[in-house]
């Protein structure tokens, strides 16, 4: 079997995100950035299907700007066997991003293609449905379990209620939980053999596909802050305080 | 131009936050129908057409529709979507599974989880985990959008009387199979729509201290949310998460105890009205959102905060 995984690079998620004065996005310059956490996760399932024997190859891809390569080459360090890296600059929404990826999947025809449930930066939690939507492909989203059988996956999903599991036929996509698996940390060793592993570099224009956002985002700004609060000096102030000041019990 | 709202339920009730749901659609557009797609779900479709907003209800019945998968309801949506502007669900697992698919099909670039209807075509989101707030405006056409139901009012329940109207259900599907669900059933108010909060993290130090949390939420008719770390644990189930990945919560009375208050855990509780934070490290980021902070050892303080709970004469419910 062979597995695609898909990374984003993203805001570290240790950042306390600042928004830009002249209101046209976030602070991104000298902040430190990192692979989208469930994706991560995505990349460490993928590693274990393959320890586990039941895969033989994984790609992991990137959409994005050069840097983005980064996110691949530390997928490599921790067991992908090659990745491609798609450039593009700029804002690239989910819809442009499944739409590429639909193209990576035509051409490397792998049996499951794995990422992240959610990106932390832009919160949109779309890309993963949309791709199975391009290849109607069954989904399995929001995964915390994945088991691989003959030619199917059973995949547990976290859902509002509580837990949901399905079936699924290969090929199929499936959308990473963070409680999916643990990711380990790349080796210094596997670290310096991943620099030797191919990432092919492709443009989005060559794959003939329009990127440009089709939501203009008009201001970024910062939520309204709350008021400061006092700290209470004891049990009894705190439930005299809800009681009389708050009114809410 | 109107728009088409796909309600969530269980194929005997709506689910809560369909009302909520509704609230924002008719900010989109007033000419709002409702599609209901489900298994024996009649109850459902007359439900839904009392609310007063709805002008019309399509009902589609059929037994592939039983365990509400995106994979048969997503040709059936986007049938029907053609004759409208907007296709609206709320943004919870149900309509963030769902929806993209659709929006694929139709070639939309989705709008996800908005908090204000700003005009018809531009909308708030929060992003970052609501670190920041963009105002973004859809320039597609036909716009797939996922509302965040905590952030508007429940429609009203009763009053209304729209035409139900049924229509013919699609293909089933071969590439997804159904096994089981299971859902933790609870006698407590329901996590995103309780009136009282009271969440437990990492400081709990076992599921087994959870009782502590759940002795006071008896006495508040609270329900019980937890941090990623406590569920990541296994101190309680992914159901309670609160959070940038779990649910956003919005009581009027939110207790964090013990939960240190990491961005992702702010995400989905910090427009609480009121926020307590119980925690001994004086230093813990949760302190800056609270109201009302108590720097205390939680083991001492829980079984203190019940026992002056237990001395107030009244509580509300």
């Amino acid at each position: 079997m062979k597995i695609l995984v898909a990374v984003k690079r993203v805001i570290d998620y240790n950042v306390q995100v600042r928004v830009k004065e002249d209101g046209t996005g976030v602070v991104t310059d000298n902040v430190k950035m990192s692979t989208n956490p469930p994706d991560d996760n995505a990349v460490e399932e993928a590693v274990k299907i393959k320890e586990s024997g039941k895969a033989n190859e994984i790609v992991a891809v990137t959409v994005g700007e050069d840097k983005a390569q980064e996110t691949v080459r530390k997928a490599l360090a921790v067991g992908a066997d090659r990745g491609i890296h798609i450039k593009v600059d700029g804002i690239v929404e989910p819809l442009a991003v499944s739409k590429i990826l639909h193209k990576i999947v035509d051409k490397e025809k792998p049996d499951l293609v794995f990422m992240g449930k959610q990106a932390i930066d832009d919160d949109c939690n779309q890309t993963g449905q949309m791709l199975a939507a391009f290849l109607n492909w069954p989904q399995a989203t929001f995964a915390s379990k994945i088991e691989v059988k003959e030619k199917s996956l059973e995949v547990t999903r976290e859902v509002d209620e509580g837990l949901e599991t399905i079936e699924v036929n290969v090929p199929a996509i499936v959308t990473c939980d963070l409680r999916l698996n643990e990711p380990r940390y790349a080796s210094l060793p596997n670290i310096m053999k991943a620099k030797k592993k191919p990432i092919e570099q492709i443009n989005s224009s060559d794959l003939g596909i329009d990127t440009k956002p089709r939501i203009e985002q008009i201001k970024v700004e910062e939520p309204p802050k709350r008021k400061a609060g006092i700290k209470v000096a004891s049990v009894e102030e705190l439930v005299q305080k809800l009681k009389n000041e708050a009114k809410v019990i | 131009m109107s728009v088409l709202l796909i309600a969530e339920h269980n194929n005997k009730e709506v689910k809560p936050f369909t009302f909520n749901a509704i609230t924002a659609a008719s900010q989109i557009d007033q000419d709002l129908h409702v599609l209901v797609i489900g298994n024996k779900c009649d109850e459902v479709a007359k439900s839904i057409s009392q609310v007063p907003n709805v002008k019309k209800v399509i009902h589609i019945d059929n037994e592939i529709y039983e365990n509400f998968l995106a994979e048969t309801f997503t040709s059936l949506i986007v049938k029907h979507a053609e004759k409208y502007s907007n296709i609206v669900c709320s943004a919870n697992t149900f309509g963030k599974n769902l929806m993209p698919r659709v929006a694929a099909l139709l070639d939309t670039s989705q709008v996800s989880d908005i908090i204000k209807v700003i005009t018809p075509d531009t909308f708030l989101r929060p992003i970052y985990a609501g670190n920041a707030f963009a105002t973004v405006k859809s320039l597609d056409t036909k716009k797939c959008i996922t509302i965040r139901p905590t952030s508007f009012d429940p429609a009203a329940t009763s009053g209304g009387s729209a035409e139900i109207v049924k229509a013919d259900s699609g293909e089933a599907t071969s590439l997804t199979k159904f096994i089981k669900k299971e859902e933790v059933k609870s006698d407590r108010p329901e996590l995103g729509t309780a009136r009282v909060v009271i969440s437990g993290g990492r400081g709990m130090q076992s599921g087994e201290n959870f009782k502590l949390i759940t002795a006071i939420a008896d006495k508040l008719n609270a329900a019980i949310g937890a941090s990623r770390a406590a569920v990541d644990a296994g101190y309680i189930t992914n159901d309670h998460q609160v959070g940038q990945t779990g649910k956003v919560v919005v009581p009027d009375l939110y207790i964090a105890v013990g939960i240190s208050g990491a961005i992702q855990h702010l995400a989905g509780m910090k427009e609480s009205k009121i926020i307590v934070a119980i925690n001994k490290d004086g230093e813990a980021p949760i302190f800056s959102v609270a109201d009302y902070g108590l720097e205390a050892d939680l083991f001492e303080a829980l079984p203190k905060f019940l026992e002056e709970l237990n001395k107030l004469n009244t509580i509300q419910k």
